[in-house]
């Protein structure tokens, strides 16, 4: 059935200033009108160029439907192609990742592409003679992404030619990935230890503004939470904790420090949980690397960066980061009830291990398929997405503490328990997919 | 328990089924640990790459007084495990015969409600003689898929 297609007007009512009608997350004609139009037009995360080191090396993935490939050049830059000979359309290379040396060479036809996609050599190709092939996009080799931005290595794609420019679609929430990478003294990230991947039967956007939920987790994680806390009683306060206390210990925490510990948004759907403090700003103290930071950055700018561990920062759709411990999450939408959950982790370049060993610990215990913190959040995720079948309610309550004062302003700071983080995002999604189908009619 | 430690494999995974986790969790020497690499059998250690669980008894404890709380929302309605194993193959066996290393390949399904999940892999285990039987030392669990997407895995593999 097809009711939004060619209907940015019955798109753009889905949400309103408080509350989203439950669409959103239910209905596939929608979930293939984002595909189209809201991950065309705004940035998305495709990978860090860590992943690619040398050259020819390649990292193959599906966004929004269409399948990629970052590419290591000759040059050293990274480029992204789509995977598609340009002849019946094989995928050029069908593992994840990879080296193909100098050139692709599709395993179908033998036609060969140079490592930014231009076309090297077809057999027989005589027989092309005086036909037209070569005027046309088969002739051209592999299509690039036109819109491709690395910022601190960490890669993002604009699909549309449609759309904001790279800076001023994620503006100052590029400071989160600022906050992260100088974290290294050497002002560098790679990726390492590995992905964790999840599956998680739940609509995309369910996940992200849980990202930004700061009332869940005292009832949600509650159970992990008390064994926890059973486990630790006795202990002194001051007691060093091992590193997975230290880690899971503070998801209990009351209201109050959610609350107080503040969020702020920027312009296109983007925010910073945490402003103030969060779960991550007790973590043992590192003298020898503070010194390190000192030395690299200067004493008030390595203070800047280090008292700075927000909660979660969005880029918006599809990246949360956590500056310490240095871990992000990548939301990967497959169906409108479906979605791919990765949690990598980074080493940071003349930082000690143990900044590797916390980023590792923490996407082990809470973003595993094991998780013991996961296993509650995922059951509601999915839980929600059945109860929202429900007749009698159509909506889903975006309403604490919304003031109309908020519709006037792009940037914003607030207390932490305000859903306007989450506002922020569905705002940005209805603009999205306006610009999107708009461009599209 | 007993003194044949491929009956032991049998049995530690008997009582994973049966849901006896704290007779379980008695089965672990003081010092060990629950591993799930997530290279699966390519992985050499559990620090030099993550896991998707890498556990000592403190963690595993969490995890077993975790499921006793009714507010473990994920466990309404609860999971149920079934290892299938083949035969346990004793692959190490030092000359005191104090410690032993076996491989077990398995199967093992979790269900909870309607939906299932299927796991394939092998398993490893260090065992350690004690005056009271045998102690795991290491129980190391390499999945064939590891690294792919994965959905929750609530009990023990």
């Amino acid at each position: 059935m097809t009711v939004y297609r060619n209907r940015p007007d019955l798109v753009a009512a889905l949400v309103q200033d408080d509350r989203v009608h439950r669409d959103l997350y239910l209905s596939e004609e929608l979930f293939a009108l984002e595909q189209a139009h809201l991950f065309a037009t705004t940035w998305t995360y495709i990978g860090h160029a860590s992943q690619v080191p040398n050259a020819g090396d390649f990292v193959s993935l599906d966004i929004a439907g269409r399948p990629l490939l970052l590419v290591r050049q000759a040059d050293g830059a990274v480029r992204v192609l789509y995977n598609r000979c340009a002849h019946k359309g094989t995928r050029l290379v069908t593992d994840e990742s990879g080296n193909t040396g100098r050139f692709f060479r599709c395993p179908y036809h033998a036609w060969t592409y140079k490592l930014d996609g231009a076309p090297l050599a077809i057999p027989l190709k005589g027989g092309y003679e005086g036909t037209g092939l070569k005027a046309c996009e088969s002739g051209q080799g592999m299509a690039a992404v036109k819109h491709v931005a690395v910022y601190r290595d960490f890669v993002f794609v604009r699909l549309a030619d449609t759309g904001p420019a790279f800076e001023d679609y994620f503006g100052e929430v590029l400071g989160a990935i600022d906050n992260m990478v100088d974290r290294s003294p050497e002002g560098r990230l790679a990726v390492a230890g590995g992905v964790l991947r999840n599956i998680v039967h739940c609509n995309w956007k369910m996940y992200l503004e849980n990202i930004n939920d700061t009332v869940h987790p005292m009832s949600t994680h509650e159970s992990a939470t008390q064994a926890a806390e059973a486990l630790w009683q006795g202990n002194a306060a001051d007691a060093p904790k091992p590193m997975a206390m230290e880690q899971i210990l503070p998801f209990g925490a009351g209201y109050d420090f959610f609350d107080k510990m503040g969020g702020r948004i920027f312009p296109n759907g983007h925010s910073v949980l945490g402003v103030n403090f969060s779960i991550h700003s007790g973590y043992a103290e590192l003298p020898d690397y503070e010194a390190a930071m000192r030395t690299a950055h200067g004493a008030e700018r390595a203070a800047d960066i280090l008292e700075r561990s927000p909660q979660n920062s969005v880029l918006y759709p599809s990246l949360s980061v956590k500056g310490s411990p240095q871990a992000i999450r990548v939301i990967r939408p497959l169906a409108a009830d479906r979605t791919l959950v990765e949690a990598w982790s980074f080493r940071a370049a003349g930082a000690p291990d143990v900044l590797l060993e916390r980023a590792m610990s923490y996407n082990r215990l809470v973003f595993s398929p094991m998780s013991v913190v996961a296993h509650d959040d995922v059951h509601l995720f999915e839980s929600i997405q059945q109860g929202l079948r429900a007749d009698g309610n159509d909506w889903v309550s975006l309403h604490r503490n919304f003031d109309p004062a908020e519709l006037a302003q792009s940037t914003l700071t607030t207390n932490g328990t305000n859903e306007l983080l989450m506002r922020n995002q569905f705002r940005a999604w209805a603009r999205f997919m306006a610009l999107g189908m708009e461009a599209a009619a | 328990m007993t003194a044949d430690p491929c009956e032991f494999v049998v049995a530690e995974a008997a009582l994973l089924d049966a849901g006896r986790f704290d007779e379980w969790l008695a089965l672990f020497a003081e010092d060990g640990h629950y591993w799930v690499p997530l290279l699966g059998a390519a992985q050499a250690d559990p620090h030099s790459h993550n896991s998707i669980a890498y556990e000592d008894r403190l963690l595993l404890t969490l995890r077993v007084e975790r499921l006793k709380n009714p507010r473990a929302h994920s466990q309404h309605p609860a999971s149920h495990c079934q290892h299938v194993l083949q035969q346990p193959v004793l692959e190490r066996d030092d000359a005191a015969g104090d410690t032993v290393a076996l491989r077990t390949p398995f199967l093992y399904v979790e269900a909870r409600g309607d939906a299932q999940v299927l796991l394939a892999g092998t398993c490893r285990h260090l065992l350690a003689r004690t005056p009271t039987g045998w102690a795991i030392r290491q129980k190391r669990v390499d999945l064939l898929q590891a690294g792919r997407a994965l959905p929750a895995i609530q009990l023990f593999i």
